[in-house]
């Protein structure tokens, strides 16, 4: 990276403070925690769920969903890890994208899938426990 | 989008190799990274053999045995030669360090490969423009701030509170952590790296210091911050073993601390 290109007149501290502190992150970075933990332990109930599930049909299924531990375990595995996954693939985003348009629209794009991921599998959850 | 690959002009292209010295019976071959400034052409890697017998040991000694016996156009920054000003932090080997405390006999297999600290723009040969990495340094403000009406004498510390500095106030700022650092390379506007960070965390830590809310708060933003991704890169090149990621965690455990 030779040949330092000065962007701009400003003083090298003025560049470095920038817009200032955005007094945030904090909740991102303990909600990520928090999520992680949730999901380590909630996988195991989830892996034998899905063991069970393998080679069931429809009604099968319908019936292991009915029961009420097992739906809440799935709800709240869901939301955990949809909310880790939104948190997460923001991280990756902040990272490297720097363009700024780019950037706000990758985020939000990956706000609408992580909603849309998780309000598909409650709502498939639900309708599977509540044996529609 | 981040770029991966270096610019074209600073991609490295042939070297010079310079003659063996005459009379030497053992000699160490060194590779190092040379640009100037001034003739418009790209960096290239030159090679020469350095009489190890009319030589120190240190990675140091070697670059100024060839400033003085080959090639005094090789330009790079020593000052201490003792791991105490950091001024020869540089990239030995694939490792940032000191060159003055890291031997040449530590490099194994062939020759020692010396470039300058990674994704810094390059003043010339081994010379890294440090202009950003200070002004995140005085960004934090490195110096107690205090509103109590300063004490007569001193302001006064428990040996309890003392021991805290441990592990913090050696830091030299070589520049050898945060240059090592991946986040860094890719966010350095807005990320302020393990350095400035361990430094912020040792003023957060000081009883003497009456804002640490007003540091915390400073701190707090997803980029100054909470760029650091735990990737430790930072403990593995700090040439005084200090973990500047264990002091990061601690700010993050701090500014949970207040919140929760």
């Amino acid at each position: 990276m030779n040949a330092p290109k000065s962007p701009s007149m400003r003083t090298p501290l003025a560049r470095v403070r920038s817009l200032g502190s955005s007094h945030s992150g904090t909740s991102d970075f303990w909600r990520q925690r928090v999520t992680a933990v949730a999901m380590t332990v909630l996988i195991v109930p989830v892996i034998v769920v899905v063991l069970m599930l393998i080679g069931s049909n429809q009604a099968g299924a319908k019936q292991i969903f009915s029961s009420l531990p097992i739906a809440i375990i799935m709800l709240l595995f869901i939301v955990a890890s949809a909310w880790h996954m939104k948190i997460g693939m923001q991280v990756v985003i902040e990272d490297y994208v720097h363009n700024e348009k780019i950037k706000l629209a990758s985020v939000m794009a990956n706000n609408f899938f992580c909603i849309a991921v998780a309000l598909a599998s409650i709502y498939a959850i639900l309708k599977m426990s509540s044996g529609v | 989008m981040v770029e991966f690959a270096l610019p074209k002009n600073s991609k490295i292209t042939g070297g010079k190799t310079w003659p063996k010295p005459v009379g030497a019976t053992e000699t160490r071959e060194f590779k190092v990274y040379r640009w100037n400034p001034d003739d418009g052409k790209n960096p290239g890697i030159d090679t020469y053999h350095i009489d190890i017998n009319d030589c120190g040991p240190m990675v140091l000694d070697g670059l100024i045995w060839i400033k003085n016996h080959i090639d005094p156009t090789l330009t790079f920054r020593r000052s201490c030669r003792e791991g105490v000003c950091g001024s020869c932090a540089m990239n030995i080997d694939g490792q940032n360090t000191l060159a003055c405390t890291k031997s040449m006999h530590d490099v194994k297999d062939g020759a020692v490969k010396v470039n300058p600290l990674p994704h810094q723009p390059v003043v010339k040969d081994l010379v890294p423009d440090l202009t950003n990495f200070y002004a995140q340094y005085a960004s934090i403000e490195p110096w107690l701030k205090t509103t109590t009406p300063t004490p007569q004498k001193e302001w006064r510390q428990s040996h309890e509170d003392r021991e805290k500095l441990d592990g913090l106030y050696e830091c030299i700022l070589c520049a050898c952590c945060s240059t090592s650092c991946p986040s860094y390379w890719w966010n350095s506007d807005r990320y302020l790296g393990p350095a400035a960070l361990l430094q912020a965390n040792r003023w957060v830590k000081d009883s003497r210091d009456e804002a640490t809310g007003e540091r915390l708060d400073n701190l707090e933003d997803p980029f100054r911050l909470y760029r650091c991704h735990t990737i430790m890169n930072c403990a593995k090149a700090c040439p005084k073993g200090l973990n500047p990621a264990e002091a990061i965690a601690e700010l993050k455990l701090k500014l949970v601390e207040r919140q929760i």
